[in-house]
């Protein structure tokens, strides 16, 4: 058991006559930062180790025969520091004129000019003319992959992507190389970067050594307009920046929010953006003949509503695609059911087993700041790493510095961490309900304990309710589930699943669920399907029904199935609410326009329902949100952004579970949705990613 | 002007696949002996020198990964300290390696003739390795015998108080296949 740390003595610091208070142990630029004293620095960053090799923040310290580098140094009770005197600004000077020696004055030409932290600093701190005249040193750049484009020559050797890639991403490929004039970072074996996070290195290089390939030379960060916004591309709900020009989106980079990403985006949030420019569905379309043609909203409904007429409501079904908001989903919910009037309603597309009546079976009942005090977790059928990679960092970060205990009962799996794999069948959690297995003295003797239950292994079994009652039974025998602490989650990896199943997306009666509305398309049982958005089942499921339409953003097999399509907005194109993996309600901004014809997706069926002859109650987006809030609580405006905790409830059903073991592996994790699927850097990454699996798998045999 | 070596290493990964003899096996168990368990990757430097001399004087990749799997350690973190001295390779060398020192006391000494001398001898205009592969030639930074200086290391063996004549005799005694010492007068 690990006990709680003991906090740390408060010493008294004084920076520029000004005195605060600082726990002993932290170190004088953390004391200057509270204080609101800025101290330049290239190497120091909070979120990784300290290196103290750039000496840019140098400062005087009362006593000390010669400047001190304040990242490093700790504070001291009565420490009297200036960062303001002329031996401060001298060494500032100094180390900045030797940082410019071999950097190259190459800026015009460089995407980091404009928010370069050398470029920044050097306009404090630099002089206008150099006194170095020899030859300057040039470096080989290096490949690292489909992301990460590098300029080895500007490189200052901070060691931040270095620590980045040993201490957060788990993946130790990069090093410096050489010494003194003949240093290098790179991975010295050629080799792209295996890590769902390397675009962050990016981010935290201060110079243009790092910069993103995709984005290379297309903007200056002056011409850009930003909108925050929420990604979508995997459940986390990370806190993103949109940068765009011209109604493009020309990069997404991540916010700052320590309740869930920290500082962090992982490769599919940060770079998937080219594919809404790709293959983007523009105008209505209907199929004259065997060719969709465009044509104008008004006939695309008028076809829609003519084939609708007088049909059996028990021949008709929809199914809601991975990234659709809660507007979305509800207004497609209450399309199919009220104004169509039937019940064969689906958004589990990946063949969920469970329905949304209770909150807790489906969310993460941890928020997700609260895993950095966990001490044990159990992972059942789970695979963080490529379900939602920058909570995978969080749970990193829990192993190596706080000793966190993780196991794990599905196929062995590498999470960047030591994980102990107890077994593949889920009937192991038998045994450690009878407190027969070992691991199941590491969850009596935990604190704060979680289980993890992967919804894509785990909930899509024919035994999930038996899965999920012993994981549950487990959380309440083992204390992870009391007043003041709830330790049972699961995890899912797409958004529009937790959302629908909030928006109650699912057969209410006794519709059919996405399988079998699959099944009764390909038995001819359906005469109009409805396609909103793509899934994770392949387009060919739906193929059959009499009539389809789909509505959606890229043209793709699904749209090629349809006989009407409906063109509809992408997540950057649109203002809406999405639920994260803790049931946090976010709201995500319009960052451009929908592509030409293309209409917000709640809109659509706005409109349509009026064509149809059942109107739906709402006419404008707040009305709908009003509307949303009343069905469920944590939509409700005063609760957006925050964590709404659900009732816990009972849930599962007893019964035992099948031998059969639980499966880890993420088939086509770049490709996981119709953004990333329409996008060529994801294609790359995955193109990657299955080269990598060969090889191994090579080396293995 | 590029004066650094691109470092990023093009592999063939069906590259020499290389294995500890049983000699190596127990010096590296008495090496690791000396550290914690936990603390393996401390053996690395005497575990790269074994590795250097047991195979062909040099570290190729495959070799280093070999270092790297049997401390359990990043195959990079091998790399970086292998890179960083000065006495470890990781381009071929030849047979024998004769380091003279260059360094202040030793050049103050007349260690350029020394090397000019070498270098001569050896078939060389600059340090480097001879065409037959037999001698590389360094020109290295201080080897700490600075009171017997010029000095030259060939092999594990200091030959001190140099003059050019002494040390081509060493290297005729190299090329002529018998022990890198002087010859006996």
């Amino acid at each position: 058991m690990t006990t709680a740390p003991q906090p740390a003595p408060m010493v008294k610091v004084t920076i520029d006559g000004q005195t605060t208070e600082m726990p002993k142990g932290s170190t004088i630029i953390q004391a200057a930062k509270k204080l609101g004293i800025e101290i330049p620095h290239f190497c120091y960053h909070e979120r990784l180790s300290v290196a103290g090799n750039c000496r840019m923040c140098l400062v005087d310290l009362e006593g000390a025969p010669k400047p001190v580098a304040s990242c490093a140094w700790p504070v001291a009770d009565n420490m009297v520091v200036n960062t303001q005197s002329e031996r401060t600004q001298n060494a500032r000077k100094g180390v900045m004129e030797f940082l410019l020696i071999n950097h190259p004055l190459d800026c015009p030409i460089c995407d980091q000019g404009g928010e370069c932290d050398l470029q920044d600093i050097a306009v404090s701190y630099g002089s206008d003319r150099t006194r170095f005249h020899e030859a300057k040193r040039a470096v080989a750049d290096k490949d690292l992959g489909p992301l990460v484009e590098t300029v080895m020559t500007r490189c200052i050797h901070c060691t931040r992507c270095i620590r980045f890639a040993t201490e957060i991403a788990g993946v130790p490929e990069m090093g410096a190389t050489g010494r003194g004039e003949n240093m290098q970072v790179g991975t010295y074996v050629e080799q792209a970067l295996a890590s769902e996070l390397s675009g962050n290195m990016i981010d935290l290089c201060p110079v243009g050594a790092l910069t993103s390939k995709p984005y290379e030379f297309t903007a200056r960060p002056w011409e850009l307009k930003h909108t925050d916004s929420i990604d979508v591309m995997d459940a986390l709900g990370s806190h993103i920046r949109i940068d765009h020009r011209d109604g493009k989106v020309m990069r997404v980079v991540p916010r700052e929010c320590n309740e869930i990403n920290e500082e962090w985006l992982s490769d599919a949030g940060r770079f998937s953006y080219d594919g809404l420019a790709n293959n983007r569905l523009t105008h209505p379309m209907v199929r004259k003949g065997k060719k969709l043609t465009a044509t104008t909203w008004q006939e695309a409904f008028a076809v829609i509503a003519e084939a609708a007429k007088g049909m059996r409501k028990n021949r008709i079904a929809g199914v809601a695609g991975n990234l659709l908001c809660a507007e979305d989903l509800y207004a497609f919910d209450h399309f199919m059911k009220d104004t169509l009037g039937t019940d064969n309603v689906d958004c589990r597309t990946n063949g969920l087993t469970i329905d949304g009546k209770v909150r807790a079976a489906y969310i993460m009942n941890t928020p997700i700041a609260e895993l950095d005090k966990v001490d044990a977790v159990l992972l059942v059928g789970c695979n963080p790493r490529l379900e939602v990679p920058v909570l995978n960092a969080r749970l990193r970060k829990g192993v190596l510095k706080r000793g966190m205990k993780v196991a794990s009962i599905g196929a062995p799996v590498d999470l960047t961490y030591p994980v102990q794999t107890l077994g593949e069948s889920p009937k192991l959690l038998d045994d450690i309900l009878e407190g027969k297995h070992p691991f199941a003295d590491v969850l009596r003797e935990a604190t704060n304990g979680v289980i993890l239950v992967g919804a894509r292994a785990v909930l899509t079994r024919p035994d999930s309710q038996q899965i999920l009652d012993k994981a549950r039974e487990v959380a309440e025998m083992y204390g992870f589930v009391r007043p003041d602490w709830n330790g049972f989650n699961v995890l899912h990896q797409a958004t529009g699943r937790i959302t629908g199943l909030d928006m109650g997306v699912y057969p209410q009666k006794d519709g059919y669920h996405s399988g079998g509305i699959a099944e009764a398309v390909k038995a001819g049982k359906i005469d109009l399907l409805v396609l909103h958005g793509e899934s994770q089942r392949p387009a060919s499921d739906f193929e059959g029904a009499k009539f389809t339409v789909f509505i959606g953003t890229h043209d793709s097999p699904y749209a090629q199935l349809a006989d009407v399509v409906l063109p509809a907005a992408a997540y950057t194109e649109k203002a809406g609410l999405w639920a994260n993996v803790e049931g946090r309600v976010q709201e995500g901004h319009m960052a451009v326009r929908p592509p030409m014809e293309a209409k917000e997706d709640w809109k659509i069926y706005r409109a349509l329902s009026e064509v149809l002859g059942s109107k739906l109650p709402f006419d404008n987006q707040t009305q709908l949100r009003a509307l949303i809030a009343k069905l469920n609580k944590a939509y409700a405006p005063e609760n957006i952004g925050k964590v709404t905790r659900a009732d816990w409830k009972h849930f599962g059903m007893s019964g035992s579970v099948r031998e059969e073991g639980l499966s880890t592996s993420v088939p086509a994790y770049y490709l996981s949705n119709e953004i990333m699927r329409a996008s060529k850097v994801m294609r790359d990454c995955q193109d990657l990613a299955d080269a990598r699996a060969a090889q191994t798998m090579k080396k293995a045999s | 002007m590029s004066r650094s070596a691109a470092v990023n290493v093009k592999i063939d990964h069906d590259d020499k696949v290389y294995a500890w003899s049983d000699a190596a096996k127990a010096k590296i168990e008495a090496q690791i002996k000396k550290y914690p368990p936990e603390r393996k990757a401390s053996a690395v430097i005497p575990l790269l020198k074994l590795a250097q001399d047991e195979f062909d004087g040099w570290l190729p990749v495959g070799l280093m990964n070999l270092v790297a799997d049997t401390l359990e350690m990043p195959k990079i973190r091998v790399y970086e300290v292998a890179t960083f001295y000065d006495m470890f390779y990781t381009e071929p060398v030849g047979k024998h390696v004769v380091r003279v020192c260059t360094n202040v006391s030793c050049m103050i000494r007349g260690a350029e003739k020394v090397i000019e001398a070498v270098q001569k001898e050896v078939g060389l205009d600059k340090p480097g390795t001879s065409a037959d592969g037999l001698i590389t030639v360094e020109s290295f930074e201080c080897l700490g015998a600075c009171c017997e200086a010029p000095m030259m290391m060939v092999g594990e063996h200091y030959h001190v108080n140099l003059t050019p004549e002494r040390a081509v005799g060493i290297v005729k005694n190299i090329k002529a296949g018998k022990a890198p010492v002087e010859p006996s007068k």
